[in-house]
């Protein structure tokens, strides 16, 4: 076993059990957590596979951007995920049936001929970050710019669907404060003088 | 590069990009010029889509683009489908208060991913258009934000929808690691090399492929999303994911397996068999059950749907154009429906449920007749168009040598015939249960009835359409 090896299966037993840990621990924030763990892990597998670039986004923008807002919103929401897990026993055992079917299927396909090749077809670029540059604005622009419309789509929806004027947030309305007039704030209330018995 | 070819797009995301500018600068009361202008793109795009057609195949774009008679038909009914709906949809919107501009905004953006799906010419661009389209119905569907069914049935579509494009990327990945290949000339050389059904690698990298595709159509097995996100979302919503989606799903199906992996016909076949059949045979039973319009028509569409891809499934031309015209006039039937359904309501009242529809032709004889023009036209009863369309299938059908389908076929639609009927028999002998006035605008009133006279007109002369239709698929060599 060469040394490359041993750290391919270290990293994918630790994928593997992040992976299974972010399914079945109770708390959120953990699961958030393994799952950062997990995208640590398949960076590091990346890397092995000689794709710097792709390793170090997945670290930069899952790891680095994604998950951390993820995280402020498990901490901000009221999460009660009990009922969430209710029928986990129930439907396990149908759920592992099929998982093992297509396990099993996955692992007869991926051992066939066209998919047990030792080395790449094509040798990794020395600078991948590079390589990807020269072909992403150019040959890939189409696929690009479309990706790039998703994104706006994702905003103008996320927009849409939570930005809302609610009635009961109090707010400051500079206009209406500079135009106020004293007759709106101070009230002038004529009393008898009170005397010494009444009081 | 030649990226003039893209034209169609090109304008229609600068046009999108321009409405989102312009309106933010808008006051709430000229939301109306938000909404002329969507038409306008829409009609404009249209125009260039037409002009493109020249009976040439030409790719362009590092071979992601293509340009043929097939991507104009598709492209040019796209666009006059989701004109037409976004006029009915103007009334739901402004009865409801939620009359706002984004509604529109997302429906463009929906539009672009259909085109982008249609002209498509490399697997990646497949799915990127598909995601573009989905990501904005999604948030159509969630888009009454007040109303917690809506929320709910956007949520199930989105996890849903999102396993179903999670399988279809699945299977394009195994299918890139088996040849190497994204763009369909290419594909199809890898395909056509190998003896697809011995070829177990291929035939699991199909199976997920068709997975992904059957989703969007919503047939059986994959039907689950259909009957909740049809009922949950605004119906102005169901009516335009009900229609014009249903012919950028075709346009998949037609690129990516027909065009893409041709040669796999014989693999693919059999699963589009099995689903079609099945989906003619649990939605024409399961929506005799319905009570609530929206949910009927829903399982009405899958077994519409199992139609079509019974009618893809053959791999002939003549089966190919005859899914085309169904798909098509489906989608007007079907725009058609819901519009009925949109007036029927008003402000704080869905008319959802099969008692709305009671005593219609007393309440207004005009539209109780238009609908039974398109409900008579779902059950495929001539001289509506629904009957040709059925027609052409099951001949396409038998003429590929599937002769007991195309008996069950029959059988279902005579089965599915009860539950229109049904409705047909509430408009014109039951007595009405609501009062209120039924009323809509010109242009409103103009389209549905031109919608609803085209069904018959379509139903007696339909050579000129399915001519186009043939013509089409001959000039794509399909």
């Amino acid at each position: 076993m060469t040394f490359e090896q041993i750290i391919f299966y270290l990293f994918s037993a630790v994928l593997v059990a992040a992976a299974v840990g972010m399914v079945t621990v109770r708390s959120p924030v953990y699961a958030a957590l393994c799952l950062i763990l997990s995208f640590f892990t398949s960076a590091a597998l990346w890397l092995l596979l000689e794709a710097e670039f792709l390793g170090l986004v997945l670290v930069l923008v899952y790891v680095g951007a994604v998950m951390v807002l993820f995280l402020f919103v498990i901490m901000m929401l009221d999460l009660n995920t009990d009922p969430l897990k209710e029928g986990l026993v129930k439907h396990a055992p149908v759920g592992f049936v099929v998982a093992a079917v297509i396990a099993v299927e996955m692992i007869l396909v991926l051992q066939s001929a066209p998919f047990q090749i030792a080395t790449p077809l094509n040798p990794a670029p020395a600078n991948n970050t590079e390589a990807l540059g020269a072909i992403l604005y150019t040959d890939y622009v189409y696929p690009f710019e479309i990706a790039a419309v998703i994104l706006v789509v994702a905003i103008i929806a996320a927009i849409t669907l939570t930005l809302r004027r609610r009635p009961d947030s109090r707010k400051q309305d500079i206009s209406q404060q500079v135009q106020v007039k004293r007759a709106d704030r101070v009230r002038l209330v004529k009393m008898k003088a009170e005397t010494k018995e009444q009081a | 590069m030649n990226i003039v070819i893209a034209m169609p797009e090109i304008f229609l995301l600068s046009t999108i990009c321009l409405i989102l500018l312009l309106d933010v600068f808008l006051r709430e009361d000229c939301r109306m010029i938000t909404y002329l202008l969507t038409q306008v793109a829409l009609l404009a795009t249209a125009l260039l889509a037409y002009g493109a057609m020249d009976g040439e195949k030409t790719t362009g774009l590092n071979g992601m683009y293509v340009r043929d008679d097939l991507a104009g038909v598709l492209k040019i009914s796209i666009l006059l489908l989701t004109f037409v709906v976004f006029v009915y949809a103007r009334k739901y919107l402004k009865d409801r208060t939620i009359w706002v501009s984004e509604f529109f905004l997302l429906g463009l953006f929906a539009v672009l991913g259909m085109l982008v799906m249609v002209s498509a010419n490399h697997l990646l661009v497949v799915y990127l258009g598909l995601e573009l389209l989905a990501l904005s119905m999604y948030a159509l569907v969630a888009f009454n934000r007040d109303d917690g069914r809506s929320s709910e049935a956007a949520m199930k579509y989105f996890v849903l929808g999102a396993i179903a494009s999670g399988l279809l990327l699945y299977g394009i990945s195994i299918l890139y690691g088996l040849s190497g290949k994204l763009e369909f000339a290419e594909v199809l050389t890898y395909v056509s090399s190998q003896n697809v059904l011995e070829n177990i690698p291929l035939l699991f990298a199909l199976v997920f492929i068709v997975a992904g595709i059957a989703f969007k159509f919503g047939a059986v097995p994959f039907h689950m999303w259909v009957p909740d996100v049809y009922q949950g979302a605004p119906t102005a919503v169901t009516m335009f994911l009900g229609s014009v989606p249903k012919v950028a799903a075709l346009a998949m199906l037609l690129r990516v397996l027909a065009e893409s992996m041709g040669a796999a016909q014989p693999g693919w076949a059999q699963l589009l068999l099995v689903f079609g059949l099945l989906s003619v045979f649990l939605g024409n039973l399961i929506a005799i059950a319905q009570f609530n319009l929206k949910r009927m028509l829903a399982y009405s569409t899958i077994a519409h749907m199992g139609f079509i891809l019974l009618g893809a499934l053959t791999g002939t031309t003549e089966g190919y154009s005859a899914a085309l015209f169904y798909t098509i006039t489906y989608a007007m039937m079907a725009a058609g429906g819901f519009a009925i359904l949109i007036l029927l309501g008003r402000e704080g009242f869905e008319a959802e449920t099969l008692d709305d529809l009671k005593g219609l032709n007393e309440r207004n004889p005009w539209y109780a007749f238009i609908m039974m023009v398109f409900l008579f036209s779902m059950a495929g009863i001539p001289p509506t168009v629904g009957f040709y369309a059925k027609l052409s299938i099951i001949q396409a059908v038998m003429q590929a040598g599937y002769l007991w389908p195309a008996v069950f076929m029959v059988v279902m639609s005579v089965i599915g015939a009860y539950y229109y009927l049904r409705a047909i028999k509430m408009i014109y002998f039951d007595k009405p249960e609501q009062t209120a006035p039924i009323q809509a605008e010109l242009d409103f009133n103009i389209l549905i009835s031109v919608n609803g006279v085209l069904m018959v007109l379509l139903g007696l002369f339909p050579s000129a359409l399915m001519g186009v239709c043939s013509a089409a698929m001959v000039a794509s060599r399909l």
